[in-house]
């Protein structure tokens, strides 16, 4: 009795990581292709960066637009770490370990570099306990150019011309064993990502976070120790997207700082707009759906830009809460909570 | 010593720049609290304007460079602030209405910016356009230092501007209102004054200036991109907040301290470390200062 109610309660859960396994099976026995492979890693990556960024801008109630920064900052210091223990490579010349450790060094690589964004999270949390709202997000954009511009400027992992050599630590990936690791790796951080995301939220710490955006002072003055929950937010949702960083890199195989500009941030965005403010599943639905979007429109080139800014503004205009809308899936199908507690 | 006042004239024409726009950006702010990130965009669109105005004025009507020049600048300025209106109209008014929160706002003004970046990208392609002479450059010579025509007109312009804007804010009815919406929105539309025309005046006056240094920088460097508004956009935002948004003297003032800021790095460090430096300082002035140099804190009730 007992195991079938909590079967009953994760249902869900067990669902979606069947779900995962299901795909992950297919792309072993190439029944799905290596491009539907690639968008659906893009889709876990994308997920990632959404729901990262809705911890501050929708449950936090900032308006943090340089999320691509720590995108950037963890693409590169995983990419950085990969790369120069494993492969060849022009800086240190022969690879530290052998290639076969990669299977163990990617993973630990993604989780160096999410904590170094975290701590480059630092340089917005900090400012965030002065001044909120307009001049939070100046601060935000400017850490966003401050990051590309510093990496531009570094020559010796390639300045502007990018950083490569990923592809080569997949490749040794893949000859340890022949399993779409990638895949495994996207999936398990996806899910990760989310699930760190929820029990944040539902913590009794993370109920500060919605005290924050519903009320900063009367917050405080609940003895919210505000300053504390804005420096733990901002440093999990950029060490959180420093993970998608990192995990992005390795699935491009190649990493340039003008791939982590402003428009990269506001794809972020977008994605946290279209899905509701403050809603995990929401972010998470408009993160897959904003995906296929993108390769719908791939044929129309230049004219995606124009049509993706423009649902946004006729989002604003007739249906500003977004997608959900501050509400989560069990709110809106009252009947999933016997399958799975999102609170 | 020459290389000094050489670099101090570069940073003055480039903190014109600057000045010119973050201008825009204040005033729009101080009325409306809202953060117009289309501004810079629309001086992108004011470049372009102004290019296809000097176009057809030089080349199917055979003007003379001087009369083009005359008349391409008030035809700019008129054309990009109708630009800035109709976005305020098909935009921001509607959501003003419904007294939308004000996030909405300002995430339709950044999509509404990327509209016209990418929208002009498609329509007139990726190709360059070349801004065609309208002043014979004339340069002044004292000892080693040396002063292009364009240059003087850039720093007066921005000058003039900047007092007649000061002016039209601190000394007419207008300007009045204009302080007295952003002072208080509620109690405004009881005293009689029409919320709507103050905004779509203030809309004008920054986007016309905008158009205006468009014009200025395709004098000054002769090459449109459809990208060219984003980065200076930015910068001349963040140079506004710095000096403290909402205030006519602080988007002045921040405007020439990037200027300077980013010419003396050029001129010390390679010319890469531009935006990193510039945008270091600016974010330690914003920390020391949160407000800005000029802005003053709005203090919240409970």
């Amino acid at each position: 009795m007992e195991i079938g109610n909590k079967l009953q309660r994760n249902a869900f859960t067990l669902a979606v990581i069947s779900g995962c396994v299901l795909l992950i099976m297919l792309a072993q026995f190439k029944m799905i292709n290596l491009y539907v492979q690639s968008v659906m890693m893009f889709m876990g990556i994308n997920i990632m960066i959404a729901t990262s960024l809705n911890l501050v801008n929708g449950n936090m109630g900032e308006f943090s637009c340089g999320h691509a920064a720590f995108l950037c900052v963890g693409a590169y210091v995983s990419s950085l770490t990969t790369v120069l223990l494993l492969v060849p490579n022009g800086i240190l010349g022969d690879p530290l370990l052998p290639p076969q450790l990669s299977v163990l060094v990617f993973p630990i690589s993604v989780l160096v570099g999410g904590v170094v964004a975290a701590l480059a999270g630092i340089l917005v949390a900090l400012p965030s306990f002065k001044t909120r709202g307009d001049y939070l997000a100046i601060i935000t954009i400017a850490v966003n150019y401050m990051v590309i511009s510093g990496i531009e400027n570094l020559d010796i992992i390639g300045g502007p011309r990018g950083f490569m050599g990923m592809k080569k630590v997949v490749k040794a990936m893949y000859d340890v064993a022949d399993i779409p690791w990638m895949m495994i790796f996207v999936a398990i951080g996806t899910i990760f990502c989310v699930v760190m995301i929820r029990r944040y939220i539902s913590s009794t710490f993370g109920k500060g976070v919605n005290a924050i955006c519903q009320d900063e002072i009367a917050a405080e003055i609940m003895s919210v120790n505000t300053n504390k929950v804005k420096l733990v937010t901002f440093m999990l949702s950029s060490g959180l997207c420093g993970m998608a960083g990192g995990l992005f890199a390795h699935v491009v195989g190649y990493v340039n700082p003008q791939s982590f500009n402003i428009l990269k941030s506001t794809e972020a965005m977008v994605m946290v707009y279209l899905g509701g403010m403050g809603s995990l599943s929401g972010a998470v639905l408009s993160a897959v759906f904003f995906t296929f979007l993108l390769e719908l429109l791939r044929p129309l080139q230049i004219l995606k830009w124009v049509i993706i800014p423009l649902t946004l503004v006729l989002l604003m205009q007739f249906r500003p809460e977004g997608i959900m809308g501050n509400k989560e899936l069990t709110d809106i199908f009252p009947k999933l909570r016997k399958y799975c507690r999102f609170k | 010593m020459e290389v000094l006042i050489q670099n101090i004239i570069n940073a003055l024409q480039w903190g014109s720049f600057y000045a010119l726009i973050a201008l825009g950006y204040t005033l729009v702010y101080g009325v409306l609290l809202l953060i117009n990130f289309a501004h810079g965009d629309i001086f992108m669109v004011g470049a372009y304007i102004a290019f296809f105005v000097v176009i057809t004025l030089l080349g199917t009507m055979g003007l003379a460079p001087g009369v083009a020049l005359a008349l391409a600048v008030p035809l700019t300025m008129i054309l990009t602030a109708c630009v800035g209106v109709t976005l305020e109209r098909i935009a921001y008014r509607p959501l003003r209405r419904k007294g939308a929160h004000r996030l909405y706002v300002v995430i339709t003004a950044l999509m509404c910016g990327l509209i016209l970046e990418n929208g002009n990208l498609a329509l007139l392609g990726a190709s360059r356009k070349k801004f065609p002479e309208l002043l014979e450059t004339t340069v002044y010579r004292f000892g080693d230092v040396s002063v292009t025509n364009i240059k003087l007109i850039v720093i007066v312009a921005a000058i003039l501007v900047f007092l007649f804007l000061h002016f039209v804010v601190t000394r007419t009815k207008i300007g009045m209102a204009m302080r007295g919406i952003s002072y208080d929105k509620f109690a405004i539309p009881l005293m009689g004054i029409p919320v709507d025309t103050i905004i779509v005046f203030t809309f004008i006056l920054g986007s016309g200036f905008a158009g205006l240094a468009g014009l200025l920088f395709a004098m000054s460097y002769p090459v449109l991109e459809p990208y060219m508004g984003a980065l200076i956009g930015w910068k001349a935002f963040i140079a506004a907040v710095v000096g403290g948004i909402g205030d006519i003297r602080g988007a002045f003032v921040g405007g020439f301290l990037l200027g300077f800021i980013e010419i003396g790095v050029v001129a010390v460090f390679p010319s890469t470390m531009r935006d990193l430096f510039a945008f270091t300082i600016l974010l330690m002035i914003l920390w020391a200062k949160p407000t800005g140099l000029f802005g003053r804190a709005r203090h919240q009730k409970i």
